[in-house]
């Protein structure tokens, strides 16, 4: 999609920043100088990058609304088939629909539903797991689990170009500034 | 370097603080020790899996683990052979060591999900260094637990079908009416949610060890684990999302657990079981008897791999205080009964209690009157609090206590039971004990295999205690921190 050469070549340019402070100025400045397609790396989260990126709102509270609903009425159907339809057995002269003895396998089953919807949710929405990335490509990128903090501003972005980029990032004062190799 | 030394709970306002709620704080010890960066926090916590030696202690400590694990082998092997007479339960007491053993052990996995869930949802930051190990504590107690239901059956193969709805040939289905059944779900669902939030609380952890890592081989396993975490702004959110959600979702989970737990009993028309208080009761005694464990099993492992820096007194003070305030409902919950059995003018439960406090088993009531509603006072004490090798004897002795009480709770209510002609007495026989022993030995063992190979301490989480972790200026969010 690239309408250069050059940029076809690169996943984008990251800098590198010591401490969360810079990092989350650096994107303000960045998302103000009219760039969009950008991601931070940071060993930690740091809620303040959410609006310095302009991130969305994720569904995750949806999915997981959804999965604790198909668990509890899945858990509560498993019960009332089981035992009013398919095999009714007379417990102390109580009614085959004794819901109140249903209630603690579906909670149970709503709580398992949510957890496993959130868990899958989160990782799908996050392409996860994914051996390679081209941000792995960078060397000092092995401190981003440790102590840096990195800000790629990536090549599909219409107004990146390589050598105004790379000097927009230099002014950011980060300790260095590399190109991502896709 | 020098990181300025802050209080890490929320402070009040500087102004609107008394001068005694200062000196309170300013003793207050911190969540963290002073001068840590980014980078010393993970070298250290890394460094146990990755660079230290290994102390001669582990192998030590491994070594006997193990032996006690290869009982349990043995012992199951045994049961699966001949079956369960191999026990000493027997009618009257039908329920004993196996029933007994896995109260406990649910119950000890119960602090791991407060600490890990419960403290999260209520901001406290000084969950952040115990959470981990807490966590995996719980997990290893929960697989312990476990051991018991299943092979109490006798050869669990042949139980699945009432245990779990599944189309058997048979064409059978679980009775949900039953607790028992809602033991099975409670406990798995407790054991799947923990093990999700668990791993979940790992990956950023593995892709720490995956980058700094040296051998390949280690590289090559954290980074399968890590499942290609790279720390992206966009997935720290949505992860933020889930923690939290799943925090939201183990908290009432936990709580059913042991109320479930309870219904086992309170379900039932026995005698000292029979009773609407049972789910409280059962929680705080869960959540006591967990932090007991967590207190266990911190302070060897903080000396052994010199962790006080970050469990520091600050954690071991807050534990401690816990104990004490569940311990409290605990024994205000040995009260209680005994002034239900007195006020319900029930003949059976009267003589219930009275059976309780001077029948054969008496000694063990008092005893665990002793530990669980005398010994605890101690821990309103500062100096008992600063010592930690008397927590340790002390927390150890929290857990024997609370193994007495469901011995107290299963046995002392059975072998009396309405009937003087159906009376009888329990004793335990060696395979009873190889089982309980065993599943102490497996605990230890795959506790002391998790803090040699992961990460006993949440690096990520032990970063943004780091002051410099804060975002200085402009922050709309500051407030919450």
């Amino acid at each position: 999609m690239a309408h250069a050469p050059q940029t076809e070549m690169i996943h984008g340019l990251m800098a590198e920043f010591d401490n969360p402070t810079d990092l989350v100025e650096a994107a303000n400045r960045a998302r103000l100088a009219g760039y969009r397609a950008m991601d931070a790396y940071t060993p930690f989260p740091i809620e303040e990058l959410n609006e310095a990126l302009g991130l969305k709102k994720n569904p995750l509270p949806l999915i997981v609304l959804l999965g604790g609903i198909f668990g509890g009425s899945g858990g509560y159907y498993l019960e009332y088939w089981t035992q009013v339809v398919t095999w009714p057995m007379n417990i102390g002269g109580r009614p085959f629909h004794s819901w109140p003895h249903f209630i603690p396998v579906t909670f149970e089953c709503t709580v398992l539903g949510a957890s496993l919807a959130a868990f899958v949710g989160m990782l799908a929405l996050n392409g996860l797991p994914k051996p390679y990335h081209p941000v792995f490509n960078v060397q000092a990128f092995a401190r981003a689990s440790r102590d840096r903090f990195f800000l790629c501003i990536e090549s599909t972005d219409p107004k990146f170009d390589r050598h105004a980029t790379e000097s927009f990032l230099q002014d950011l004062h980060p300790l260095g500034v590399s190109e991502v190799a896709a | 370097m020098a990181a300025p030394q802050q209080p890490l709970q929320a402070p009040p306002e500087a102004g609107s603080m008394s001068a005694a709620h200062r000196e309170l704080l300013a003793r207050t010890p911190d969540v963290i020790a002073p001068g840590h960066t980014f980078g010393s926090v993970t070298d250290k916590i890394s460094g146990i899996i990755l660079t230290r030696r290994t102390p001669i202690g582990w192998f030590l400590g491994f070594g006997i683990a193990f032996m006690f694990l290869t009982i349990l082998n043995l012992t199951i092997v045994k049961l699966l052979f001949t079956g369960i007479g191999i026990w000493g339960n027997n009618i009257p007491v039908g329920w004993a060591f196996d029933i007994i053993n896995f109260v406990w052990w649910i119950g000890i996995g119960h602090a791991g999900t407060l600490i890990s869930a419960i403290l999260l949802l209520f901001r406290q930051q000084w969950r952040t260094s115990i959470n981990r190990f807490a966590e995996a504590m719980t997990l290893f107690a929960v697989a312990c637990a476990a051991m018991f239901p299943l092979l109490h059956t006798g050869r669990p193969w042949l139980a699945a079908y009432w245990l779990f709805p599944y189309p058997n040939t048979m064409q059978l289905w679980p009775q949900f009416r039953s607790p028992l059944i809602w033991d099975v779900f409670a406990v798995s669902t407790y054991f799947t949610v923990s093990l999700l939030f668990w791993f979940t609380g790992l990956i950023p952890d593995l892709a720490t060890l995956r980058d700094s890592a040296q051998s390949k081989f280690a590289q090559r396993i954290f980074g399968v684990l890590a499942l290609g975490w790279r720390g992206s702004a966009q997935h720290w959110q949505r992860y933020e999302t889930i923690y939290l959600l799943l925090a939201g979702l183990s908290t009432p989970l936990v709580l059913s657990v042991h109320t479930v737990v309870s219904f086992d009993f309170a379900v039932s028309e026995i005698p000292g079981w029979h009773a609407t208080f049972f789910p409280p009761y059962f929680v705080a005694g869960a959540i006591y008897s967990g932090f007991a464990m967590v207190m266990t099993l911190a302070v060897p492992m903080r000396a052994a791999f010199h962790l006080e820096d970050l469990i520091t007194m600050r954690h071991i003070h807050n534990m401690t205080k816990i104990m004490l305030a569940t311990g409290m409902i605990v024994a205000y919950a040995y009260v209680n009964e005994v002034f239900y059995a007195w006020y319900s003018g029930n003949l059976f439960e009267q003589f219930m209690m009275t059976n309780r406090q001077t029948g054969p088993y008496g000694p063990f009531y008092w005893m665990l009157i002793a530990i669980n509603a005398c010994m605890i006072q101690l821990f309103w004490f500062r100096s008992v609090r600063d010592n930690v090798v008397l927590l340790f004897i002390l927390s150890l002795l929290v857990n024997v206590g609370m193994w007495l009480e469901r011995f107290v709770i299963i046995v002392v209510s059975l072998h009396r039971d309405f009937l003087p002609s159906s009376w009888g007495m329990y004793a335990p026989t060696k395979w009873d004990f190889g089982m309980f022993t065993g599943t102490i030995g497996l605990f230890l063992s795959l506790f002391f295999l998790f803090v040699r190979l992961l990460p006993a301490i949440s690096i990520f989480e032990v970063r943004t205690l780091v002051p410099e972790a804060k975002v200085n200026g402009g922050s709309t969010t500051e407030h919450l921190l």
